[in-house]
């Protein structure tokens, strides 16, 4: 393959700048004009987890000061820059860049294209994002050093408290959130044009594989809504510097109309964030039950329903705002509605392992535990739905424990569950799976330790977003802080796989024996150009 | 093997939660409050969870019936099914039917909290940063009741700010002389049992949220705008009922606690009256005060100490060197240092600045210059000025 590509080099330069003289680039050099969909997913997939350290770092400065009751290391102030940047990091940095990633290396394989549609473009959103968390974290940095706050006003940064009581940061928030912004609009749709040109002959819409469906959906989702956040941080951006009011009543604006226009975004970004989960977990189950995926047709239309009913559910995070009561008997009944399709998937997970004949490979663990502690949050998201009840849970630790549910042993348990399923793809080695049952059961036991008690503080009345609190929380909160370090500890596990991966015994091309997906008829590590030829689809 | 360890595990854990720090027994779920409404949303809270347990119980009871039995190493064999539309219309239909069951009750009980009318009493609750104040606007007949005070915690700062003293069990706050550590506050919302009363909730600064938990009630105070929410206590129940901001209005968030006192409608009126005696005593005071003159600025300090540490130090911090740039430097700053800004001082006072509220409306003129001097003299910024309660008149 390799003299292949040097051939080709030769032959192609001056136009054809598609990676094929790749090694011939320094590594800088090449990692900055690369516009091959392997080199810019992994580096989506590296950049994800080096923002997962950084938001779990802050998530260790916040469960160290909440260990004990009284203030014990940091100021109050500075607790809340931990909470947004943590939000922030986590949410855009970890997560949407992880799934973009995955959607960089996967989705040309699966639909039997050579590469992404747009290259450049593939090129250029990826590269916005070191610059938009570097002015992120530049912030953070500038609060250690004594320089001012770093944004302190939550992931979701209401106004006025980010607006007339903003600190000076808050314009490099809103810069880094454009340039976020735009990066994830442009790989949308980078990913929308690849499904709809780019598939093999024969690759029909209903035959595409789940991961490539909830993709496409996100991706739409996402062309949707993140002109919205752009939209909202803009309007801050004029409130702050000059003279609107939008969100200021003095001047005829409303803080709730803020609410109303960040959670018509923000609704939808929590299934930008879980949708290509359900694509992972749709892949993995059925190939370790040694069984079809139960239900592919009503998998694709949940997951279309799930995706629209997001855009007319915003206004259950405002129940507490003064909803008027027709909004907020109209927002509950939608709410309530999703757990349908969303109930529909889970019993088709299940359906698929039952009379199955199961294994339990790394990436099954993972996509077992997810089906699990997803739903877990499911329910709890359903509790939250019902209104009156949720005048008593808004804002408390029972938010904190659902959200962490869906998004931490959902998205980011899928996007292990993923990554130990195709790492062998990717690398071409089989990774030690010492390391990574260790991983795994480290990760189950902590997390459950970490997150399950916030349901029990929230409950018994503690808000969300507390630097301090009162006794009666001291107990739970002490060992919610220990399961905090230990789920934190746990992830050295997955970097130790990491690097230990090229010691490990080589993959075969379909080394789980996977009787589907175009990925697995192709040699590991995949090569360079997925799919030069198009392949034949049954 | 390994799954006996794993098992073994898995019992530890509840054992875990047993503390070593064993401070209070903890409750782990909702109160069911004392009203009529709060025990119904207590009960929509259980039976939604009781639905939620029963569903997981059904669904990962089935899951895990598959991956014990259905598992190769037992010598399974896949079956080759994979849609059955009758299975998956139930499975839709099923859930939609739980989910109006559900429906119905909440409805019943969000129209019934949304109904304000018929109430006796009005009292207005503003969030400021970092405090709530209370304002009585009309009771029964009495269309302008005239009584209002802020409420700010009176736990001791020094009780929660414990930075830099250690960490962990030795640097605990003490909780023997607090038990109701961050929960407690100097004046609290006094309401009598057995009537209706309605809240007008609003802020000044940024959005809080008033919440008492033992009467399923919270609600937004967003600044320029004002939600009703209303709470009927019933006679039997009156006592001390404690709550909590719960939404992020800065960097004391955690610090404006709400507390309620909750009479019998005989006593209640007993303490209005004695409250207006004492509102009308006040501001007399407060008038009064005008005129008075500190005799010397040891005085004026000692006073002006007390002020500064109970209203200026949660941002400006008792050593003066606030918190820049949010929360500016008292200590050498131009304003609290230089005579010619003393005016600039005095009006910065009085009507506030940027994020800073004025404090007109709540000290008095004495308790203003006494703080104006304070700061002017304290921490090496030796003025000598002595600032006279005449120069707040307003």
């Amino acid at each position: 393959m390799s003299a292949e590509a040097m051939s080709h080099s030769t032959a192609g330069q001056g136009h054809d700048d598609h990676g094929h003289h790749a090694p011939l680039k320094p590594f800088l050099l090449r990692m900055f004009t690369t516009t091959n969909h392997k080199d810019i997913g992994t580096m989506y997939l590296v950049f994800a987890l080096l923002m997962l350290l950084c938001g779990g770092l802050a998530a260790m400065v916040i469960r160290a000061e909440l260990m004990y009751p009284g203030m014990q290391l940091v100021q109050p102030d500075f607790f809340n820059q931990m909470t947004t940047v943590h939000g922030l990091l986590m949410v855009f940095g970890a997560i949407m860049p992880a799934f973009t990633g995955f959607a960089n290396w996967m989705v040309p394989m699966m639909i039997g294209a050579p590469d992404m549609a747009l290259p450049r473009l593939n090129n250029f959103s990826f590269w916005l994002l070191p610059f938009a968390f570097a002015i992120l974290i530049g912030s953070v940095v500038m609060s250690v050093l004594g320089m001012g706050s770093a944004p302190n006003f939550g992931w979701t940064f209401y106004a006025p408290l980010s607006t007339t009581y903003g600190p000076a940061s808050t314009d490099f928030f809103i810069f880094s959130v454009h340039l976020m912004g735009i990066s994830s609009i442009l790989g949308a749709i980078n990913v929308v044009v690849t499904i709809f040109n780019l598939r093999a002959p024969g690759m029909t819409l209903m035959k595409m594989p789940l991961f490539v469906w909830t993709w496409l959906i996100t991706a739409f989702l996402l062309i949707a809504v993140m002109p919205v956040l752009a939209g909202v941080v803009t309007m801050m951006l004029t409130d702050r510097h000059f003279g609107t009011s939008f969100f200021d009543a003095a001047g005829g604006g409303d803080p709730v109309m803020f609410q109303h226009i960040f959670w018509f975004f923000g609704h939808p970004e929590v299934y930008i964030m879980i949708l290509p989960s359900f694509g992972i977990v749709s892949a993995i189950i059925p190939v370790f039950a040694r069984k079809q995926l139960f239900g592919y047709p009503s998998m694709v239309y949940a997951t279309a329903s799930i995706a629209l009913l997001s855009f007319v559910v915003w206004a259950h995070h405002m129940f507490t705002t003064g909803l008027p009561l027709a909004g907020s008997l109209f927002y509950m009944y939608m709410t309530m509605l999703i757990s349908v399709p969303t109930g529909v998937k889970v019993f088709n997970w299940v359906a698929t392992m039952w009379r199955g004949s199961m294994t339990f490979e790394v990436p099954m663990l993972f996509a077992l535990a997810f089906v699990v502690l997803f739903t877990i949050g499911g329910f709890s998201g359903l509790m939250l739905a019902i209104t009156p009840a949720d005048y008593q849970y808004q804002d408390t630790y029972f938010v904190v424990a659902h959200f962490h549910y869906v998004l931490v042993t959902g998205s980011l348990f899928a996007i292990f569950a993923g990554a130990y399923y195709w790492l062998p793809k990717w690398s071409g080695h089989m990774f030690n799976t010492k390391l990574a049952q260790m991983h795994f059961w480290s990760s189950l036991l902590s997390v459950n330790l970490l997150f399950f008690p916030m349901h029990f503080v929230g409950l018994a009345g503690m808000p969300r977003r507390y630097a301090d609190y009162s006794m009666q929380f001291a107990d739970l909160n002490f060992w919610i802080s220990i399961g905090g370090f230990w789920f934190g500890a746990s992830q050295l596990f997955f970097l130790a796989v990491l690097f230990t991966i090229k010691r490990q015994p080589k993959a075969s091309a379909n080394p789980w024996e996977a009787q589907e997906g175009l990925e697995w008829t192709l040699p590991s590590p995949a090569p360079y150009h997925s799919f030069t030829q198009p392949p034949e689809i049954k | 093997m390994r799954s006996s360890v794993i098992v073994r595990l898995l019992l530890a854990v509840p054992l875990l939660f047993m503390s070593p720090l064993l401070l209070a027994s903890s409750s782990w779920d909702m109160t069911p409050g004392v009203t009529d409404i709060s025990s119904q949303v207590f009960h929509l809270h259980r039976t939604i969870l009781y639905v939620c347990i029963a569903i997981g119980l059904g669904v990962f009871g089935m899951m895990f019936w598959s991956i014990l039995h259905h598992r190769k190493s037992k010598g399974a064999v896949a079956a080759h099914f994979h849609e059955s539309t009758m299975v998956e219309i139930i499975w839709t239909v099923i859930p939609f039917i739980i989910l109006i069951g559900m429906a119905i009750p909440a409805t019943r009980v969000l129209v019934a909290m949304n109904d304000t009318s018929d109430s006796s009493m009005t009292v207005r609750v503003t969030g400021s940063q970092w405090k709530w104040n209370y304002e009585y606007l009309t009771y029964d007949d009495d269309k302008s009741v005239g009584v209002s005070f802020f409420s700010v915690l009176s736990t001791p700062r020094e009780q929660y700010e414990r930075q830099g003293k250690g960490f962990g069990a030795s640097n605990l706050p003490d909780f023997k002389a607090h038990p109701n550590y961050l929960l407690e506050v100097d004046k609290p919302l006094v309401i009598p049992s057995g009537q209706k009363i309605r809240f007008l909730i609003t802020a000044d600064d940024v959005i809080h949220a008033w919440w008492v938990p033992d009467f399923a009630l919270k609600r937004d105070a967003v600044p320029g705008f004002v939600n009703e929410i209303w709470v009927d206590v019933p006679v039997g129940k009156e006592g001390i009922y404690r709550g909590r901001c719960a939404e992020l209005c800065g960097k004391d968030h955690a610090f404006m606690p709400i507390v309620v006192e909750v009479k019998t409608k005989a006593d209640f009126k007993q303490w209005l009256a004695g409250a207006k005696v004492q509102a009308e005593a006040d501001a007399k005071a407060a008038a009064a005060s005008v005129d008075y003159k500190y005799p010397s600025i040891d005085v004026a300090m000692k006073e002006g100490e007390a002020v500064y540490v109970a209203r200026c130090a949660a941002c400006h911090q008792v050593s003066g060197a606030g918190l820049p740039p949010m929360f500016p430097a008292l200590k050498g700053s131009k304003i609290a240092v230089e005579k010619a800004h003393l005016q600039d001082h005095i009006d910065i006072i009085l009507n506030g600045k940027n994020a800073m509220p004025g404090w007109k409306a709540i000290l008095t003129p004495r308790e203003m210059a006494a703080v104006t001097t304070y700061e002017r003299n304290a921490w090496g910024n030796a003025t000598g000025d002595l600032v006279q309660p005449s120069e707040f008149a307003k």
